[in-house]
């Protein structure tokens, strides 16, 4: 019966973590290729609409990113709940859209300006009073090209 | 003097170097939509143009009030209307095809009654919101209206170039994807444009009226 006792005081193998930095690696090169870096940090909350007649937008040196939305919790004590508009890193007034426009295409080569996109990053609770703000401004500022960045989805059964 | 073999590197602690460069990027990236509906705004006219007299029956009005309800105005009658019949509605709106003599649509499939719209050309969109209304609701009100337009373009396309086994949606795609080559871009875009002449987007936005 000796050929089946348990092996006493055996210890158990090592599990080998040879391959761990593999996983490890492979991970994080799905994420370096899957990702894009943050440029702003959003200020306001950002849950885009569904729809799904969407393109895709391409050329991203090309789009101008204008967000609007409540503000979120952490700055709610100061600015309080009503839709606000955020360019670039802070709270901005529908006027200052002008200038954003024009300092974003002075900053492109000449031949590129009319080729610029203006994305509008709108939360999908915002009132269509601060949205309309938004597209008056860039008429005035002839910026005509614009993109209601949505999420892809079915529209019908995402609203209300 | 002896050969030695070199000694071996602890690689024990590439793993964590590896997570530390991980975590790194999963907090320094995110994930971009990039999609989205692509609209074009009219210009601002600075002189008083002059009214454009257009026949009530080709104008399919659309009216999103403060609590997000849709109303359509069609041919002199306003409902209520669901949001999921919205696609149909405009789809049958700008299929009709009730004109006669030169305003005759030969690609319309539709009931041509003649209260409704004439052709793709004359049939116009027109959308107000209430300023309290939802983005989220006009969203979905543009996407519909849209869906009805590619529904349309995308039947047209495949009848005019069956060969081309694509969609207008497709093709749009095609195009204005960057690994197509130049020479496939030059023959879709002429397509595209016929369609887009034949079916043109005439969706005007009036500007949000105030609610009291």
């Amino acid at each position: 019966m000796s050929k089946f006792k348990k092996k006493k005081g055996g210890d158990l193998p090592a599990i080998s973590t040879a391959s761990l930095p593999d996983i490890v690696f492979m991970l994080l090169f799905f994420f370096m290729v899957a990702t894009t870096m943050r440029e702003t940090t959003l200020m306001v909350e950002n849950k885009l609409p569904a729809a799904d007649q969407v393109e895709k937008l391409d050329k991203k040196d090309l789009v101008m990113y204008i967000y609007a939305g409540k503000p979120s919790q952490r700055f709610q004590s100061q600015y309080g709940t009503e839709s606000k508009i955020q360019l670039n890193d802070k709270f901005a007034d529908v006027s200052e859209i002008a200038a954003f426009i024009s300092a974003e295409r002075a900053s492109k080569r000449e031949e590129l300006v009319p080729f610029l996109t203006t994305a509008l990053k709108v939360d999908k609770d915002a009132n269509m009073g601060i949205v309309s703000d938004i597209k008056q401004e860039l008429r005035k500022v002839n910026a005509l090209k614009i993109n209601y960045t949505t999420r892809k989805g079915d529209a019908v059964s995402g609203s209300k | 003097m002896a050969k030695r073999s070199a000694p071996e590197v602890n690689a024990g602690s590439m793993a964590d170097i590896a997570f530390l460069l991980l975590i790194f990027f999963l907090v320094t990236t995110t994930i971009e939509t990039d999609s989205g509906l692509n609209r074009k705004l009219p210009p601002l006219e600075e002189n008083e143009q002059q009214d454009v007299i257009i026949k009530e029956k080709n104008i399919f009005q659309l009216t999103v009030n403060k609590n997000n309800d849709l109303f359509l105005k069609t041919g002199g009658e306003e409902k209520l209307i669901e949001l999921k019949d919205l696609r149909v509605a405009a789809v049958n709106f700008l299929d009709n095809g009730g004109g006669t003599g030169k305003d005759a649509c030969k690609n319309c499939q539709g009931k041509r009654n003649p209260k409704s719209s004439d052709n793709f050309d004359k049939a116009i969109i027109s959308l107000q919101n209430d300023r309290l209304a939802k983005y989220d609701m006009y969203i979905s009100v543009q996407n519909e209206i849209l869906a009805a337009y590619n529904q349309l373009r995308d039947r047209e396309f495949k009848k005019a170039y069956p060969g081309l086994d694509m969609s207008f949606v497709e093709a749009d795609k095609r195009y204005s994807d960057p690994r197509t080559s130049a020479s496939e871009k030059d023959q879709l875009k002429e397509k595209l444009e016929n369609i887009k002449v034949m079916i043109p987007q005439k969706f005007s936005e009036a500007e949000p009226k105030k609610s009291n």
